[in-house]
């Protein structure tokens, strides 16, 4: 047997000393990430432009300002629904979760309880109904489209049960938090329901890009299988970004019930599919494993300044908000395609 | 060659793991010594993933005992049994391509402060494990944008993170070329003088007599034996794996006639230097009417690859394929089908049969498929059809309306041939139309290989079992590490002894 010969042939080749990747060393050049993100802040930054060029009034303080406020609880959800749609799962139940949380605050308050008791169990119903889902989904392995539908028609049925028509919020907690406003006269303000969803959004930040449990949920989305054999805690991460979704849900509806001073079963329709909307026009892939919580936000103000633009326009009917909503997923979604496509 | 150690880090003794229906370990020792490297021989089948996935606590097993480190283990998991040093590094990289190197190295173990991930540490940390490994890239690059074989070595990196005292490379080369693999050979060779127990499961024969200090090998779920390379000639080795116990089906065969093919016409399928990157390197190959074209090698020699660029099922990147004197782009499966050329994957289950659907919606899916959808089969033609073919190759039960998924292994076998007979194809390509059916079927379905030639039809023929390829070929191409070695006119002089020699050899001594 020519044994030695064939050995020699496959190891017999002395590799160069270093091995060198096929990128190497380069020069920092712009993550292909990135990407997704800086197109929607070109298309806000579209957006602002061309509103400031169209109507007087329109690159003010106080409208930007309201762009934050009227869209604080769609950002903490945006930011709820990151999380899951980043390790490829996704949340339909948050907008029956929203109204769940104020109706029950609500409710409560109707019947005396203090704000101090209401206010921390309208967010943690939400925790608890994301915990149910988490565990639906890891331990019974129930796809999460089904899992959060079948949440979405529990939340809002449990609605008409607590508050079948809806009920006036009057406790003074609610009613001073609505009313406060910081800032200054030319209309730059800030509301508590805003400062409480920029700090959302900052410890989000903060959890997905510093802490092990924030990158456990990249790597899942990335390949859940990988992650479970490179020994990371799959099944907690997966149960957690329900728990974190569905408690963004219960704070977002606070910040509902604080904004409309009511409770109402009917509340956030079709809310879920805002932010899911958001958080795809913030660049985030569906597939999971690539997107960025700070994308999320400027998704929720493309949402929000689209819906601004058609009011300053005046004579188009709200429905064009939808019509422009769909387009703007559409090309995103087509974009996110073509990137995925060229990265392979 | 680092002298072992007389305590192994590894020991396990009477594995034994059951599925339903099929025994995948049966009583199977194995050990595993610091500062080794111990190939892990077999067929596909033979349990050798199964062994691994046992030592890394994906299955748990019936009976046996796993010491690790002197400790007698039952591993809940994967990250259980790499809490105990035992890290796997499998064929398919797991790693996660969305993030980057540092972090592929890091997960789980990122260098924190104050609770939150410094990245600056976690990098550093991250480059000298990398750097450990000869390894010099930017931590920084995202893992997407290297080659295969760099992600390979970054998992490897990965494992010595967790500071594995067992690493398992599954298949670690399959995917790569040969400068790649002396580089990664270069590293286990580090990690060996390190202490590091290796246990490398590759089908490349020379890669194993290269790097190897031991080889176990398995078969049919069952121990064959420990032997050291030196002690081992190859030809011994790949009848260790491949197994002699045909005898049955030589007698119940006989002997068939030579008969010799007419080659002075045009040949059915000609390929020219066909070949597809990553997958089997260019070849030539000619069919022509009536023959038998058998392909012999190992798992993982590039049989099936080369099928399936005769087919269509992949497209190859160089060479051209000339059906019936044309010169024919083949890109898909369709294509295949339009010039009457056939393929009977090797997988029945996922690539063949449709288990849910009766035998008769089987049969007319190849028929269906090639007068496209619009044109329905009529119910009368497709009656004759199957029940033609029901008859023909004698399907056990002769019931058109039994589901296909319960018939036995051979009937599955015959219903496809049917699905591609009835198709009228000048090429019939089978890809191990036998393998996982008893005796009698076996021989049957070889029997009906040797008709259908004899009335004309070309067929390229794929088996794992040497007796079957050689009894049915008119010439066989030998296949090796995915190039085509040799290739030989049967006649009664070619034995099995001879195409092991010419797989083992690689052609050069034969």
């Amino acid at each position: 047997m020519a044994t030695d010969e064939i050995t020699v042939k496959a190891a017999g080749k002395r590799p160069e000393p270093r091995l060198t990747g096929s990128v190497g060393r380069r020069r920092p050049t712009l993550d292909r990430r990135y990407l997704p993100v800086l197109g929607t802040l070109v298309v806000l930054a579209l957006m602002l432009i061309i509103g400031g060029a169209r109507y007087e009034n329109f690159l003010t303080g106080r409208v930007m300002a309201n762009l934050l406020i009227n869209n604080s609880f769609l950002i903490v959800l945006a930011v709820g629904m990151t999380f899951v749609i980043l390790t490829g799962g996704i949340d339909l139940s948050v907008g029956a979760v929203v109204a769940l949380s104020t109706c029950l605050s609500a409710w409560m308050f109707l019947h005396g309880w203090p704000a101090y008791v209401t206010i921390p169990a309208a967010v943690l119903v939400g925790t608890l109904i994301g915990w149910v889902i988490g565990v639906m989904v890891h331990v019974f392995e129930i796809q999460p489209f089904i899992a959060t539908l079948a949440a979405m028609f529990l939340a809002r049925g449990l609605c008409y049960v607590i508050a079948p028509e809806s009920i006036p919020i009057t406790d003074p907690t609610i009613v001073k938090l609505s009313e406060t406003r910081w800032g200054t006269d030319n209309g730059l303000v800030i509301t508590p329901s805003g400062l409480i969803a920029l700090a959302v959004v900052v410890i989000a930040f903060v959890t997905l890009h510093y802490t092990r449990f924030g990158r456990t949920v990249y790597a899942i989305g990335g390949s859940e299988q990988s992650a479970r054999l490179m020994g990371l805690p799959v099944a907690r991460t997966k149960v957690l970004v329900y728990v974190i979704s569905g408690t963004c849900a219960g704070l977002g509806g606070l910040l509902f019930a604080i904004f409309a001073r009511s409770g109402y079963s009917l509340t956030g329709v079709g809310m879920e599919l805002d932010a899911i909307a958001a958080v795809v026009i913030g660049g985030t892939l569906l597939t999971g494993g690539s997107g960025f919580v700070l994308g999320s936000v400027l998704g929720v103000l493309v949402l929000g300044l689209i819906q601004t633009i058609i009011t300053f326009e005046g004579t188009l009917s709200s429905w064009w908000t939808k019509i422009v909503i769909g387009a703007l997923l559409l090309i995103f979604v087509i974009l996110q395609r073509l990137l995925i496509v060229r990265r392979r | 060659m680092t002298v072992p150690t007389p305590s192994p880090i590894v020991q396990m003794s009477g594995i034994s793991i059951a599925f339903p229906g099929v025994k995948a370990l049966d009583g199977v020792d194995f050990r595993l010594f610091p500062g080794e490297v111990h190939a892990l021989m077999g067929e596909n089948g033979a349990g050798k993933s199964t062994l691994i996935k046992a030592l890394t606590g994906v299955y748990g097993i019936d009976s046996g005992r796993i010491v690790v480190g002197g400790v007698e283990q039952v591993f809940s998991g994967p990250a259980a049994a790499q809490a105990a040093g035992v890290s796997t590094v499998y064929q398919e990289v797991n790693l996660t391509d969305n993030l980057s190197v540092a972090e592929n190295v890091m997960l789980g173990h990122e260098v924190r402060r104050f609770g939150l991930v410094d990245w600056r540490a976690t990098r550093k940390a991250a480059r000298t494990y990398l750097e450990a490994l000869n390894l010099d890239i930017d931590p920084r690059s995202s893992l997407s944008s290297h080659s295969l074989a760099v992600q390979q070595l970054v998992a490897i990196s990965r494992a010595m993170v967790v500071d594995a005292q067992v690493l398992i490379l599954d298949e670690p080369t399959s995917s790569l070329d040969s400068d790649e693999v002396a580089r990664l050979f270069d590293v286990i060779r580090t990690l060996r003088e390190r202490g590091v127990a290796i246990l490398f499961v590759s089908h490349f024969l020379d890669q194993v007599y290269a790097i190897s200090d031991r080889i176990t090998v398995l078969r049919n779920g069952a121990l064959v034996g420990e032997y050291r390379p030196a002690e081992l000639p190859r030809v011994e080795l790949v009848g260790k794996m491949i197994g002699r116990a045909l005898e049955v089906l030589t007698e119940l065969e006989g002997s068939t006639e030579r008969v010799v093919v007419d080659r002075s016409g045009t040949p059915l399928l000609q390929a020219i230097g066909v070949g597809r990157r990553g997958s089997i390197e260019p070849f030539d190959l000619d069919v022509y009417p009536g023959e038998i074209v058998g392909l012999a090698g190992l798992l993982g020699s590039g049989r099936t690859e080369l099928a399936r660029l005769l087919y269509g099922a992949d497209h190859a990147d160089t060479g051209e394929t000339i059906v019936g004197g044309v010169s024919t782009k083949l890109r898909n499966p369709r294509a295949g089908l339009s010039r009457s050329i056939a393929f009977s994957s090797e997988s029945r289950k996922t690539e063949g049969i449709i288990g849910d659907l009766t035998v008769r919606e089987n049969i007319v899916l190849g028929l269906q498929a090639e007068r496209g959808w619009l044109r329905r089969v009529p119910k009368k033609k497709a009656d004759e059809v199957v029940s033609h073919y029901i008859e023909a190759l004698g399907v056990r039960p002769a019931n058109p309306d039994a589901i296909a998924g319960n018939l036995s292994g051979g009937n599955q076998q015959k219903v496809l041939l049917a699905r591609w007979l009835a198709t009228a194809p000048k090429l019939l390509i089978l890809d191990e139309p036998t393998r996982g059916i008893d005796v009698g079927a076996k021989a049957e379905i070889q029997k009906l290989v040797a008709d259908l030639a004899a009335q004309g039809m070309s067929v390229v023929f794929i088996s794992a079992e040497l007796d079957e390829v050689l009894r049915l070929s008119h010439r066989i191409a030998v296949l090796r590490d995915r190039r085509k070695v040799a290739e030989l006119v049967n006649s009664d002089d070619v034995t099995t002894d001879v195409v092991v020699d010419l797989i083992a050899s690689g052609g050069t001594s034969a």
